[in-house]
């Protein structure tokens, strides 16, 4: 009797660490699969979506968004699309989003991925508020920048002027042309694709990415001084003099020491 | 009487559904629109997989309120009174293991095949782990492999190599396991399984009437459930129990049957 017990004991225990260690490997290769499909740095989202990371949390996949666009825009991402499965992603040189006012895409969402607080100006729709990505001219294969008249991206946007201008140059090779290059603003540019799908090149020479892959980051230790509110960051910045071993001799003594420099 | 009524019911039912889901898409439809992670009925019922939603929320989501709804909606439907019906009636998954199911009959696989060390309970560890993953990664975890998806979003949407999902639970199903993915692994099974525990619709057994030819058993995804046959009339109040009525169709002597939950009988059973 006491034997049983014990072994019992034993079965159960051995059983119950045999399921927790397979979960536990189960689980491991999961999330190691997980990060693959979800990792999507270059996938374009529709307008007003929420943050890439907020958005994959969110979206429940339900392609409602995808329904709802008249131009069939969107579309929900399948196996061997190489983005998050089941999500909605536009891809621009094929159709471009043609920045309904009314946004259909929007409303319909029903897990708020698509947030119309993010696409209005004082509770009005404003699609020129959504920011999907921002365009880029690959300045080496636009041939508005070899010197060819091309605007075809320029004439495309629907921000003309605004998103894209011109920049005019004269043309020293020929002397007597003008250069006309295409220049996005990343303030304006909604990341709606037009141009990309409008450009003439047969691969786009001006192209949408996701506007964290697209710009920099500049930080927070440089000061416009011409700026009247960027300068206003240094009304209560203190003056920190850090001291460091070169600093203890005279800037000008620290340049002069050859010391280790040369050989004696 | 028609031999497989609810056979053919289910088969209309689950086709005409993504029918109209596909026609939202490529028609415009707009009886329902979505798919199966979440719809919205006319325009003004939604419906959520709770599932999804629990995910979602583990994954730090703000659920919004229409999807909140859409789950409460599902969920009140199917712990009152369907069951764990969705796995039978609705789930387009359901139409490819019961092919590869009614194959290895045909060709009698159980005769040469050996038992596997497989628990039914894998699926709840799945939802566990599917839990505590979401809640890492911040992403719903099952939501973005699952093969059940793939299939739903596949009919709606275009199917991309979502195939191969189909044929590896498929083959899996008809090699490997029987009923290996629906019995054993799919947490929305499990999900529903254990919702569905409580639901009014059961499954109700006739001892009576029963000659023990054990045809049910033999059909029964969920065999389990049926642990009751040849022993004592019953009924099937496992949320394990798919409501398919394949055990009640095949029965020829009407042992099986669908009921009503007999809340009152229970009650005067435990006190
Ligand atoms: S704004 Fe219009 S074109 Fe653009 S994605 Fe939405 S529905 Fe489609
Ligand atoms: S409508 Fe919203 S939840 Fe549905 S797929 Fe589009 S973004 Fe996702
Ligand atoms: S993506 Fe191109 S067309 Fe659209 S706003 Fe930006 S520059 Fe204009
Ligand atoms: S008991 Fe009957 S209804 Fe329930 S799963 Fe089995 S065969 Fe289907």
């Amino acid at each position: 009797m006491k034997t049983e017990t014990i072994s019992e004991r034993r079965k159960f225990l051995l059983n119950t660490a045999r399921a927790i260690g397979l979960a536990a490997l189960g689980g491991l290769v999961w999330s190691a699969y997980l990060d693959e499909v979800t990792a999507s740095e270059l996938t374009l989202r529709p307008p007003g979506a929420l943050d890439e990371e907020d958005f994959l949390a969110t979206c429940i996949k339900c392609g409602m968004c995808v329904e709802a666009c008249p131009y069939d825009t969107l579309k929900l991402a399948k196996p061997g699309d190489n983005k998050p499965l089941g999500t909605p992603y536009f891809e621009p040189r094929d159709i471009p989003c043609y920045m309904c006012t009314d946004i259909p895409c929007v409303p319909v969402c029903p897990s708020n991925a698509l947030d119309i607080k993010k696409v209005s100006t004082n509770n009005q729709l404003d699609i020129n508020k959504a920011d999907m990505g921002v365009a880029v001219v690959d300045t080496k294969n636009c041939i508005a920048f070899w010197g060819i008249q091309c605007d075809a991206c320029y004439r495309a946007c629907p921000l003309l002027d605004q998103a894209i201008y011109l920049d005019y140059e004269k043309n020293e090779r020929t002397g007597k042309h003008a250069f006309l290059k295409p220049i996005v603003d990343s303030d304006f540019c909604t990341g709606c694709g037009l141009c990309e799908h409008a450009c003439v090149t047969e691969k786009a020479a001006i192209f949408v990415l996701p506007r964290e892959v697209a710009l920099g980051k500049v930080g927070d230790h440089y000061i416009k001084g011409w700026d009247k509110s960027d300068e206003k960051r240094l009304k209560n910045a203190e003056a920190h003099i850090t001291k460091t071993e070169l600093s203890k001799e005279k800037a000008i003594d620290t340049l002069n020491d050859m010391g280790g420099l040369l050989d004696d | 009487m028609i031999k497989n009524k609810y056979l053919i019911l289910r088969r209309v039912f689950q086709i005409g559904l993504m029918t109209l889901y596909f026609g939202a898409n490529a028609w415009g439809w707009t009886f329902i629109i979505g798919n199966l992670s979440s719809s919205s009925i006319l325009g003004t019922i939604p419906m959520s997989d709770p599932y999804a939603v629990l995910q979602m929320f583990a994954a730090g989501a703000v659920i919004a309120s229409d999807i909140f709804i859409g789950a409460l909606v599902a969920l009140l439907f199917y712990s009152l009174v369907g069951g764990r019906a969705f796995c039978s009636w609705v789930c387009p998954v359901n139409i490819i293991t019961d092919a590869a199911n009614y194959l290895r009959r045909k060709f009698e696989f159980k005769k040469i095949q050996k038992k596997q060390p497989a628990t039914r309970y894998m699926r709840y560890w799945v939802i566990v782990i599917s839990l505590i993953i979401s809640f890492g990664f911040g992403v719903t975890a099952f939501e973005f492999i699952s093969p059940v998806g793939m299939v739903h979003r596949g009919i709606i949407f275009g199917l991309g190599f979502g195939w191969a999902a189909i044929a590896v639970i498929f083959f899996f199903d008809l090699f490997v396991l029987k009923n290996g993915w629906c019995g054993y692994i799919c947490p929305i099974g499990g999900f529903y399984s254990i919702i569905g525990r409580f639901s009014l619709i059961r499954v109700k057994y006739d001892e009576e009437k029963c000659t023990l030819c054990m045809k049910c058993k033999e059909v029964c995804p969920e065999s389990q459930v049926l642990f009751m046959v040849g022993k004592s009339s019953d009924q099937v109040l496992s949320g394990e129990c798919t409501n398919c009525a394949r055990c009640i169709e095949v029965c020829d002597d009407d042992a099986l049957n669908f009921s009503i939950r007999d809340l009152i009988n229970k009650k005067n059973k435990e006190s």
